[in-house]
């Protein structure tokens, strides 16, 4: 249970942070939160490891009217504390235990793309986005990549080997939604068997799964529903759950749809509170 | 390759040599020889290595010793005041009967000290949840959560 041997590398800033990724290849470590137990239980062995807790100015999260931009160091801890969006900090109350949250980052769970972590779910809701940085020969080239783009198969983004996740932007929701996210797991703290992220506002609802497919599922129900059991059925039938020593196939999909009720009743009580109606 | 790094670890600054893969856990374990952090699991998951990094705790088993070079670090053996007299926590984990073979306890012990400076009047509720991450596998919950209310009450007398 000791990480393989690997050179170490910690840029101060981001130009640096990229040329070594460029010039030695290797792998971002930012909380280590579930690098270092891949590389202590051996899963990965990377030569070079490029620490980017040092590199100035990432840690920032930047609130404006469209959204926050939260800095690929900034850790769940703070983000949540900042309090600076509503279905984000609710999302982040979910994400394993407190003390991991001390040191996990937001940015680095997006691109470490579980299938059952909860954070992928609210920017693929959102339509949210990822800032990539990479070294081009000159200069520090930057992408953003939507949500939907982003991610890939399970434990599976868009971040190309030579590229630094700079920051992720999560889009503002529209006044008069509410929202809900409901999971079930076997103890508090740990990744979910299955979980449903739902926001609903006057005209429309819209739901991400976690669980339940290799990325999260995000299913569009349009028009607003009277009848949320019939929507929940909409969802679980978008979702094609597998089954593991946790659960079987059968039980994730029973709980998606459950969930989904739950969590659309929910949402769309709370909307209909915020709009006053 | 060996990183000198520079840790200052309860209150004293200590200079040593390690290689980048080196374990803060370990760090603390072997190179300086302070065995009261525990090692259980080495994947995040049994809280019993939980230190303070610059306050906060910390999994010290998915740390980096030189990914924190320079910063404060607090193990349990910095938990008694200067005079080597229990902290309130521990005063509390001993009066309550919140351990018993002592393994789990400095993972504990760490995690409730911070949990109260934060949050000196914490409910059951957060309480519970608070500890949610540290794993016991003799002594019980019961005794345990017992003892964060007693250390709690035991603060507000002392302040
Ligand atoms: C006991 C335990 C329980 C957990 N439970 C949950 C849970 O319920 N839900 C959940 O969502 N998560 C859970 N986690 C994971 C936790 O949220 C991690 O912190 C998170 O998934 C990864 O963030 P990190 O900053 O620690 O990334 P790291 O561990 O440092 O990195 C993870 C991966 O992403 C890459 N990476 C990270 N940041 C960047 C970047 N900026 N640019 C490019 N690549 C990058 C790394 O190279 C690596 O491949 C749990 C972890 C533990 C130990
Ligand atoms: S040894 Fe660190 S959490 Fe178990
Ligand atoms: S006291 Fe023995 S494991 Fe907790």
């Amino acid at each position: 249970m000791k990480p393989p041997p690997f050179a170490y590398h910690a840029p101060r800033d981001l130009v640096a942070a990229v040329r070594t990724l460029a010039e030695v290849g290797g792998k971002v470590l930012a909380g280590g939160q579930s690098l270092i137990p891949m590389l202590n239980m051996r899963l990965a062995a990377p030569e070079h490891l490029v620490d980017i807790n040092r590199v100035a100015g990432l840690d920032e999260i930047e609130v404006t009217p469209a959204g926050v931009r939260v800095g690929a160091t900034a850790r769940h801890a703070d983000v949540e504390a900042a309090g600076v969006h509503p279905l984000l900090t609710r999302a982040l109350k979910l994400v394993a235990h407190p003390v991991i949250r001390n040191r996990g980052t937001v940015v680095g769970s997006l691109v470490h793309a579980d299938p059952a972590a909860e954070l992928p779910a609210v920017l693929a809701l959102l339509d949210g986005r990822v800032r990539l940085a990479r070294w081009d020969g000159d200069g520090v080239a930057v992408r953003e990549v939507p949500a939907a783009d982003f991610f890939v198969g399970p434990m599976e983004s868009a971040v190309e080997p030579d590229e630094v996740a700079v920051s992720a932007f999560f889009p503002a929701l529209a006044p008069g939604s509410g929202f809900a996210f409901e999971e079930v797991s076997r103890r508090h703290g740990d990744y979910a068997l299955a979980g449903v992220c739902a926001v609903v506002t006057a005209r429309s609802a819209k739901v991400a799964c976690i669980g339940v497919g290799p990325v999260p599922v995000v299913v569009e129900l349009g028009e607003a529903w009277s009848d949320w059991r019939a929507a929940a059925a909409v969802v679980r039938a978008a979702t094609d759950p597998e089954g593991d020593i946790h659960a079987s196939a059968a039980y994730r999909g029973h709980l998606v749809g459950v969930l989904a009720e739950r969590a659309l009743r929910e949402a769309a009580r709370e909307g209909a509170a915020a709009r006053g109606a | 390759m060996e990183h000198e790094i520079t840790l200052i670890v309860n209150g004293v600054p200590r200079r040593t040599g390690v290689p980048a893969r080196r374990l803060l856990s370990d760090c603390l374990r072997h190179d300086l020889g302070l065995t009261g952090t525990h090692v259980g699991c080495e994947h995040g998951v049994c809280g019993c290595c939980t230190v303070l990094l610059d306050g906060r705790p910390v999994r010290s088993c998915l740390t980096f010793a030189v990914t924190v070079d320079g910063a404060e670090i607090t193990t349990v053996e910095g938990l008694a005041d200067a005079d080597g007299g229990l902290s309130a926590v521990q005063r509390a984990f001993a009066e309550c009967h919140g351990l018993q073979c002592g393994f789990c306890t400095p993972g504990f012990l760490c995690t409730v000290t911070a949990l109260l400076r934060e949050n000196p009047a914490p409910t059951e509720d957060e309480v519970i949840d608070g500890i949610s991450g540290n794993l016991c596998r003799c002594t019980g919950y019961q005794n345990i959560v017992k003892a964060v209310h007693r250390a709690a009450e035991l603060l507000a007398e002392e302040a």
